[in-house]
């Protein structure tokens, strides 16, 4: 009876190199092989023999004693060491979950809506549990003389510049180096929709098949929040709703389907 | 009647820095070791067994960014907004900074062959300006007009030490 909760539970104990591409459940723990030089303190050539980059534990995995904990279910992913990113020199482990809820992470961009002006600050709705917070001086060029034009009803692409799960989480639209690099209020018109977290990680993907395709078709403008909002703008609403469209169902289709839909589009 | 006196006086008074003087060594001594009790009777300390530090190799990451090397959000084709294109270019390029930035170092505005050309002339013309003014016009004669009297001109010029 205690085994059988045990393992609802999932305390199950794997290997991290086995559980890749593997579906894991939280409360898994992940095993790391032991380090050269890690459990070998005698000696301290070791040590310093020891790869210099760190393990990166990325969404949906904690560090535990044992190795690293599952907190949420999806499949484990892996990037094998040295692989371009700066950050990632020891390798990266990360859960790519499927999921529709928004949770603000620190340097996250996403697209908000801006829901009141209350004097020094914007409430920004990001599709958080609770709105964000835009300082009218946190854009470019902006001073106390010359307030950014921001309206209720905006649209505004930035990123988090404060997010964690006892604060509200507060928004910017200018970089470390002031400047907004493409940050700020997106244009009047276009359109605004949903889709979920995994898609947008999918289209922002480099070489992602979807965008390539789509970027054939003719002129348009996307804009992809880390926040799964997506908006479009093309030049005609024919046109934009047609791109709304494809990537609203690639969600649902095979790479098969959507080539189909896209031959008969550019047939047209 | 004086060690009496002294018996009589408090601990505090006796702490005090004008006392201290009159006092003798081991008083003091005793004085010390009570204050310096009653000082690290006043720190608290948790009672826990003692935290063993770890160095830690794994770095904790709730961004999806660093781990999918995911690219810049705005997006614009076929010359729909040519601002973000160009920003595309910027943002999505910043991985592969460093190779961009050795192509640059090995372009040269001058070619080799140029400027040793340059040089060529100009050793003659900042050559010109360190000598005299005499010795210029000797070189540009020399120059101009080979045929003509150079020589004596020149032998004209020279020392002649006085006979006497």
């Amino acid at each position: 009876m205690a085994e059988g909760g045990k393992m609802a539970a999932g305390s199950g104990k794997m290997a991290a190199e086995a559980a890749v591409g593997q579906v894991v459940l939280p409360g898994d723990v992940l095993l790391l092989p032991a380090r050269p030089g890690h459990d070998a303190e005698q000696l301290p050539l070791g040590s310093e023999a020891a790869p210099r980059g760190r393990l990166l534990c990325g969404p949906g995995l904690r560090r535990c004693a044992a190795g690293l904990l599952v907190t949420k279910c999806g499949l484990l992913r892996h990037r094998q060491p040295g692989g371009g990113g700066g950050a990632a020199a020891g390798g990266a482990y990360w859960v790519d979950s499927q999921q529709k809820r928004y949770v603000p992470v620190k340097g996250d961009q996403v697209i908000g809506i801006v829901t009141a002006r209350a004097g020094d600050v914007f409430r920004l709705d990001v599709g958080g549990s609770e709105q964000a917070s835009l300082s009218y001086l946190a854009f470019e060029g902006a001073t106390k003389r010359n307030r950014p034009n921001v309206q209720v009803g905006d649209l505004i692409y930035g990123q988090f510049l404060v997010a964690n799960k006892d604060m509200e989480p507060e928004m910017v639209c200018i970089d470390s180096s002031g400047k907004a690099s493409g940050m700020g209020v997106i244009g009047q018109d276009g359109f605004l929709f949903k889709v979920s977290l995994g898609l947008i990680r999918k289209l922002l993907a480099p070489k992602c098949e979807i965008i390539q395709e789509l970027s054939q078709l003719y002129p348009f403008e996307l804009v992809l929040g880390m926040n799964g909002r997506i908006w479009v703008k093309a030049k005609t609403v024919q046109q934009t709703l047609i791109i709304v469209n494809i990537l609203e169902a690639c969600e649902y289709m095979t790479s098969e389907q959507r080539k189909q839909a896209l031959a008969k589009l550019s047939g047209n | 009647m004086a060690g009496e006196v002294k018996t009589k006086l408090s601990k505090n008074l006796l702490r005090m820095k004008f006392m201290q003087r009159g006092l003798d060594s081991q008083t003091k001594k005793q004085l010390e070791e009570e204050e310096k009790k009653i000082i690290s009777e006043e720190h608290w300390y948790l009672d826990l067994p003692d935290l063993k530090e770890k160095e830690s190799f794994i770095i904790e990451e709730r961004s999806f960014m660093p781990c999918e090397d995911l690219l810049y959000g705005r997006m614009s084709f076929k010359g729909f907004n040519p601002e973000i294109e160009k920003l595309m270019v910027q943002m999505n390029s910043k991985n592969k900074k460093e190779e961009i930035e050795v192509d640059d170092k090995m372009e040269a505005d001058v070619s080799d062959e140029e400027m040793a050309r340059r040089y060529e002339t100009l050793v003659g013309t900042i050559g010109k300006k360190f000598l005299k003014k005499r010795d210029q016009r000797v070189l540009r004669d020399d120059d101009e007009d080979e045929n003509s009297n150079a020589r004596p001109k020149k032998a004209k010029k020279m020392f002649l030490k006085p006979q006497d």
